[in-house]
């Protein structure tokens, strides 16, 4: 599957919004905060001393903490070649793990795209009790350390699963693993930009004759989007690295529910870097491919808007 | 901002430094402190025995760091300058990778012990009252057997498992050839290879599989920690044998503290959270969890080693595991991309 797939799946218009009746229409909010990094600075200031300062810290900071690290990564697996690459990511057992973290992970960032703007919108438009709540514990994801999330997949949807599901060791484990993971990036990216949206625009639309559809996917969309394409790709990101919270659910069967992330860990046990690093490089470089093309996605239906 | 910048660069190195600094803590006075870095199975047991060793001369005034973790991890972690007095593994590997950089001496395994400070067996851990009825290695490739292993690929001391299952076929007479099948067939009824044995425990127990490919001790201690499990040790077995080794820049007291480990009061600890002694004459009693108190480690009636069966950890590890031709790492992937 692609990533073409996913970003033509609309979130459903689930709850109306309800407009406050009697403010005067105003023509729609231009900005879209949560975009992507690069091009964001089109048309900016000249720099002046204290931005240039700025720029040199964050520069430096950048450098530290990703850009030498990455690098290093990629000097390692070029080590030992271009064939010894090869032969690492093509390996039979390998290649099957790396496919179904993909897929998987490309799979859980459509499914997160749809329930994630859903969720968002529940907790912004709607009123509940028990919203405050929910809101705190969508975190939670992020918050537990992994291997405890595991703990709780296995003994939730394990063999002795309460609720009498069984899928220990089998594929929908790791799909599950992922989802547990990745759940909180849309939701957290797609809120703000959506309590902040100004509801007099839909109201003009909805005056001049537009349906709830029309609105959602004229109006609410286009606002929306560089928002959840950003959260689109950290949930692609983090499933694609995800360890801790499936390895117990999933049973690390080799080309069956083994993630990339365990091959990694097993050429590292064999004290082979450069077999790490080349899968590592590998689910880097298809990190990069989906997050430029969530990005140029997402300003083609920007613009489309 | 040419002066600004200065100011800033300034700024950075100096909280680089403080923060270096602040890593360099050393202790002072008469009170020595020994850094042990190990795997993580055998904390307990080296908690209790320094604290025997305190109550003795050579032990008083000494005190302890330790990290313990994944053996691999913990052994890569010492080659890259974890500073470490004494390291405790799961495999001699470990130990090896240590003396390739020149951490270790060569003679670390010399002694009467060979290098080895604590050992266990490998066991079939199986549901209470064993409902499957599994008793030999060849019940464990009847049809529909579910078995629980860790990943010898990821987890160096699951190497264990898979060794003795292809041990004990060569030790009843069978070729290499019907060791490799055997092998291939007990594979084929693995329904979850978790990456650690802390791991295929707690799948295990979580109601995973039938049986679980599991060492004495870890189960040992799974039912002093009140799991439900009951186990077998098989006819032919083999030995799992754990090494530590003082490292060659390490204090004086560690020699000591190595030399405590090995006595029968150290082996004692060991034993208590149920590790085999490596030594005779060491008290078993009263010992927790164990099937029989008053015969905790039953004698298998054949029992493989490294040393005898199999030559040594470096020829065992490049024939068996080694990543692209090892004969067993071929087996669990061919058994995955068959079915």
């Amino acid at each position: 599957m692609t990533a073409e797939t996913f970003a033509h799946r609309h979130p459903p218009a689930g709850s109306t919004p309800h407009p406050p009746a009697g403010s005067a229409p105003r023509p729609p909010a231009g900005a879209e905060p949560g975009g992507l990094a690069w091009g964001s600075q089109e048309g900016g200031l000249p720099l002046t001393p204290a931005s240039g300062l700025g720029l040199g810290v964050a520069m430096l900071w950048f450098s530290l903490l990703v850009l030498i690290p990455l690098t290093a990564v990629m000097v390692t697996a070029s080590e030992q070649g271009w064939s010894g690459f090869w032969r690492a990511v093509t390996n039979e057992q390998t290649a099957a793990a790396i496919r179904l973290t993909v897929a998987t992970a490309l799979l859980v960032t459509a499914v997160n795209v749809v329930m994630g703007t859903a969720i968002a919108w529940v907790l912004v438009r709607d009123r509940f009790p028990g919203k405050r709540v929910l809101e705190l514990l969508i975190d939670i994801p992020f918050a537990l350390p992994t291997i405890v999330a595991g703990l709780v997949l296995l003994s939730l949807y394990g063999p002795q699963s309460p609720i009498g599901i069984n899928i220990a060791n089998t594929r929908p484990a790791v799909f599950l693993a992922f989802l547990f993971v990745t759940l909180p990036f849309v939701v957290r990216s797609v809120q703000p930009v959506l309590s902040e949206l100004d509801r007099e625009a839909e109201e003009a639309a909805a005056s001049l004759g537009a349906g709830r559809f029309t609105v959602f996917r004229r109006i609410i969309l286009p606002s929306l989007t560089p928002a959840i394409a950003a959260g689109a790709a950290l949930s692609f990101a983090r499933g694609v690295s995800e360890y801790g919270s499936l390895v117990l659910l999933s049973g690390n069967l080799p080309g069956k529910t083994e993630v990339a992330s365990v091959r990694i860990l097993s050429s590292i046990e064999n004290d082979n870097l450069g077999g790490a690093a080349a899968i590592a490089t590998l689910l880097l470089a298809i990190s990069l491919v989906v997050i430029v093309a969530v990005d140029l996605l997402q300003r083609k239906l920007v613009r489309r808007g | 901002m040419n002066r600004r910048t200065r100011t800033m660069a300034a700024l950075a190195v100096t909280l680089g430094l403080a923060l270096s600094a602040c890593t360099g803590g050393t202790s002072s006075g008469d009170v020595v402190t020994l850094h042990i870095v190990g795997f993580a199975v055998p904390e307990a047991a080296n908690k209790a025995i320094a604290e025997e060793w305190a109550k003795t001369e050579a032990g008083r005034n000494v005190q302890f760091r330790t990290s313990y973790g994944a053996s691999g991890d913990q052994s890569r972690a010492v080659v890259n300058g974890l500073k470490a007095d004494y390291v405790h593994f799961s495999v001699a590997s470990d130990v090896t990778r240590l003396v390739d950089a020149g951490l270790v001496a060569e003679t670390w395994d010399d002694g009467p012990t060979k290098g080895i400070v604590s050992s266990s067996v490998v066991v079939f851990a199986v549901r209470p009252g064993n409902p499957r009825n599994i008793q030999t290695w060849d019940d464990l490739i009847r049809p529909g057997i579910e078995i629980v292993t860790p990943n010898p690929a990821s987890s160096g001391a699951a190497r264990w498992n898979a060794l003795a299952a292809w041990g004990q076929v060569i030790k009843a007479g069978g070729t290499e050839e019907e060791a490799r099948q055997y092998v291939e067939k007990l594979f084929d009824n693995v329904v979850s290879l978790p990456s650690s044995g802390r791991d295929a425990t707690t799948s295990f127990l979580s109601g995973t599989g039938d049986v679980l490919l599991a060492y004495e001790n870890e189960v040992i201690l799974a039912t002093q920690n009140g799991a439900e499990l009951d186990w077998v040790v098989p006819e032919t077995t083999l030995l799992i044998e754990n090494p530590g080794a003082v490292l060659i820049d390490a204090h004086p007291k560690a020699q000591e503290w190595l030399d405590f480990v090995l006595s029968p009061a150290g082996q004692r600890q060991f034993a208590l959270k149920g590790f085999r002694p490596v030594i005779d004459g060491v008290d078993t009693s009263g010992i927790e969890g164990v099937k029989d108190p008053n015969n905790p480690f039953p004698a298998p009636k054949h029992l493989l080693t490294v040393e005898e069966d199999f030559e040594s950890w470096s020829a065992l590890s490049s024939k068996f595991f080694d990543e692209n031709t090892g004969i067993i790492v071929k087996i669990i992937a061919e058994s995955g991309l068959s079915t």
